[in-house]
């Protein structure tokens, strides 16, 4: 049913967003071009591709891999990854009988310099609420089922702390170079809901 | 599953990202302080969704750093609506200057 035909739409959403940006540019609190930088930079630079990096440098380099493990924030900085809210990074290693799985219980804090803005189930309360009480559920969700002795553990991120995982490396690529590594680093091996891709 | 590259579902979401990104960069409210106003939305029990909850908590936010006035906000808004229904389909919508903000 639309009865405008003739003339241009706008919800009340939109709306009320154009309104943020009038009065906030007017009262000098915001530059557009600022803004639109900002979208351009998350829509193209800012993704999983960063955190990708990470994990195969951490991969292919038993020194970055130490740093990475006592101060991530220093180490995923030295790549070139700010993070521009000022939270502390964590990374934690999955391994033989040992999986992570990252949540924010809170609302939806995530490591957006390593892998850009989170996916829409991330954000969803079904997830937040039963990864904590069911992981091994919400991971058979996922299509991801570990060894019954494989233990889980859930992150809860915040404001401050924002966490990574690292995949385990998969079999078969002893020769494989960091970018060929990385290559097989998918987004949701780094929350925590996939493995790495096989070779 | 939405598009890992493609993060936004409509402009108006980038947007409303973007100008809370800025307005941090910028030093108007800390991090844990959007946290807390966007956790406040999402655990209101309104039915919205995740960015709809995220616009509230941001004009939630304006509101309580005395940036701008709930009113002054609803009032600009309706003048960018009553602009968009006067002009003809194809055209940039622009706010004349006597629809402004109060």
């Amino acid at each position: 049913m639309h009865d405008h035909s003739d003339h241009s739409h706008m919800t009340d959403t939109e709306a009320r967003v154009r309104a943020l940006e009038t009065v906030l540019t007017e009262k000098g609190y915001i530059d557009p071009a600022a803004v639109d930088a900002i979208i351009q930079t998350y829509e193209t630079e800012i993704g999983p591709r960063n955190g990708a990096h990470v994990v195969a440098k951490a991969w292919s380099d038993p020194a970055f891999r130490a740093w990475l493990e006592q101060d991530a924030t220093a180490a995923i900085h030295s790549l070139g990854y700010a993070s521009r809210q000022g939270e502390h990074m964590q990374a934690v290693f999955n391994g033989p009988g040992q999986h992570h799985l990252v949540v924010c219980t809170l609302c939806s804090c995530y490591p957006w310099s390593v892998l850009g803005l989170p996916p829409v189930w991330y954000k969803s309360p079904p997830f937040r609420s039963r990864a904590v009480i069911d992981p091994r559920g919400v991971l058979a969700d996922f299509g991801l089922t570990l060894p019954e002795d494989t233990a889980i553990t859930v992150h809860d991120s915040t404001a401050e702390m924002r966490y990574l995982v690292i995949p385990e490396r998969p079999e078969g690529t002893d020769s494989w170079s960091e970018e060929q590594l990385a290559t097989l680093v998918n987004r949701d091996s780094m929350i925590g809901t996939a493995l790495a891709d096989a070779p | 599953m939405t598009d890992p590259d493609h993060p936004f579902e409509e402009p108006w979401q980038a947007q409303a990202f973007a100008l809370t990104v800025h307005l941090h960069d910028q030093g108007h409210f800390t991090w844990n302080e959007w946290a807390g106003a966007l956790s406040t939305q999402i655990h209101s029990g309104t039915d919205r969704t995740y960015y709809g909850h995220w616009l509230s908590a941001l004009e939630a936010l304006i509101a309580a750093k005395g940036i701008s006035t709930a009113d002054q906000l609803a009032h600009t808004a309706q003048a960018w609506k009553q602009a968009a229904a006067r002009t003809p389909h194809g055209q940039p919508i622009t706010l004349s200057n006597d629809a402004k903000t109060p």
